[in-house]
């Protein structure tokens, strides 16, 4: 398990891709329902 | 912040950022376009004198050798070849047969004295024993 | 005549909820596959190592990058050209999602070319091209902002984006055109790809799994626009 964590000595640049790009997706949706329920009242 | 205020602020964002898009296409068009030259490009003296520029092509196999914290190596393309002197890291993908670009200044001696070493590999993506198969397959090509 | 019907905003909004809603489960399960394709099913690189699972996200983003901005201009020409309400809502829609699948390319390639190339940026076609496109959404977006009536921001901001259109077949092609860092494709409509299956699978898996969240999103953000402006 620790090995799949390493990515062979490349996790900061594999994660650092998969972690940003999931933040980034996340802060979208949750601004996006936040937007909607200004939107609604 | 007044609506007027927001929009003034709001307009200038948008010229600033439109500003910073026009300055980087003309810089990039005016000197990253050619984003290096080849072995053969230099040759022939298409590449600027006595300034910083990249030359691009392969590392000739068998070329690579380290003299301490130096590493020699030729930049082929398969036509014309230049002689190259870098000290520092290298890339994890910097292999002999593969895509090279190195930037640095050409010296008299016709040497190129690279300040850095950038790998460009290819487009194929496959797994270890289909690359093993393959480079065996060329090896027993180049037999015949 | 159903699509002039649906081309009314208040007609459109009851569909653009139920499209959102079946493209965010479509795309949730498709993460999923595509993530687990990419990092159990997918081989390891003969060249790159596991570096090379960094494309399952940065191609299908840079796919995204380009194909949105292509949908907005289209919606844009068809605001400049029919003034339909709704053509301008949709620009508007589309536009802060293809600005984050921009940055998510950009972010990504550069997290990828350390390890490969030996550098996070090089000044080359295809990544100053790609940044220009960064900046065509955000000046899109910043056009809007600065004009209150949403009818004449819609027509100022469609410019752009009708103009901005040029810079898509620049990124696509740049590889070719000029001399570059960045490969070539390795995925086209013109030949073979250059991967192994199970790599490509997850790639397009993925790419899918963008795409149905793009929509959702959009679909999403559309609802707002309309009830904000009162439609």
């Amino acid at each position: 398990m620790s090995d799949f964590w390493a990515m062979g000595g490349y996790a900061w640049y594999v994660w650092g891709s998969y972690g940003v790009t999931t933040l980034v997706l996340v802060l979208e949706v949750i601004a996006l329902r936040r937007r909607a329920r200004e939107a609604k009242t | 912040m007044k609506p007027r205020h927001k929009r003034l602020a709001a307009i200038a964002f948008g010229l600033a950022a439109l500003g910073i898009a026009t300055a980087l296409v003309l810089s990039a068009f005016e000197k990253n376009l050619v984003f290096f030259f080849t072995p053969t490009q230099v040759v022939a003296n298409e590449a600027p004198q006595g300034r910083t520029f990249r030359i691009g092509g392969m590392v000739q196999t068998g070329s690579v050798k380290r003299e301490g914290i130096e590493v020699r190596f030729v930049v082929t393309d398969t036509a014309k070849s230049i002689p190259v002197v870098y000290s520092g890291a290298l890339p994890d993908l910097f292999r002999e047969g593969k895509g090279v670009v190195a930037q640095g200044q050409l010296g008299a001696d016709g040497v190129f004295r690279a300040r850095e070493v950038l790998a460009k590999h290819d487009e194929n993506y496959m797994p270890p024993e289909a690359a093993h198969a393959v480079e065996k397959a060329q090896k027993t090509l180049q037999l015949k | 005549m159903k699509w002039f019907w649906y081309a009314s905003p208040q007609t459109f909004y009851p569909l653009a909820g139920r499209i959102a809603r079946w493209s965010a489960l479509g795309a949730a399960v498709l993460a999923v596959c595509g993530l687990y394709i990419g990092f159990f099913v997918a081989p390891t690189d003969a060249q790159q190592g596991e570096a090379y699972r960094i494309i399952f996200i940065h191609v299908p983003a840079a796919w995204m990058s380009m194909f949105i901005y292509v949908v907005m201009a289209v919606w844009s020409a068809l605001c400049l050209a029919l003034n339909t309400r709704l053509s301008g809502m949709m620009a508007a829609a589309l536009a802060p999602t293809g600005a984050l699948f921009t940055f998510i390319a950009l972010w990504t390639g550069s997290l990828w070319g350390k390890p490969t190339w030996g550098t996070y940026w090089v000044w080359d076609a295809r990544l100053t091209s790609e940044l220009i496109l960064l900046f065509l959404y955000l000046g899109f977006i910043a056009l809007r902002a600065s004009i209150d009536d949403p009818r004449r921001a819609d027509r100022a901001a469609a410019v752009l984006a009708v103009v901005g259109v040029v810079n898509v077949p620049i990124i696509y092609y740049s590889v070719q055109w000029w001399n570059t860092l960045h490969q070539g494709a390795s995925v086209s409509l013109t030949r073979a790809p250059s991967m192994a299956a199970t790599m490509l699978t997850g790639m397009l898996v993925m790419a899918l799994a963008f795409w149905l969240y793009a929509i959702a999103v959009s679909m999403v953000r559309v609802r707002c626009i309309i009830r904000e402006r009162g439609e």
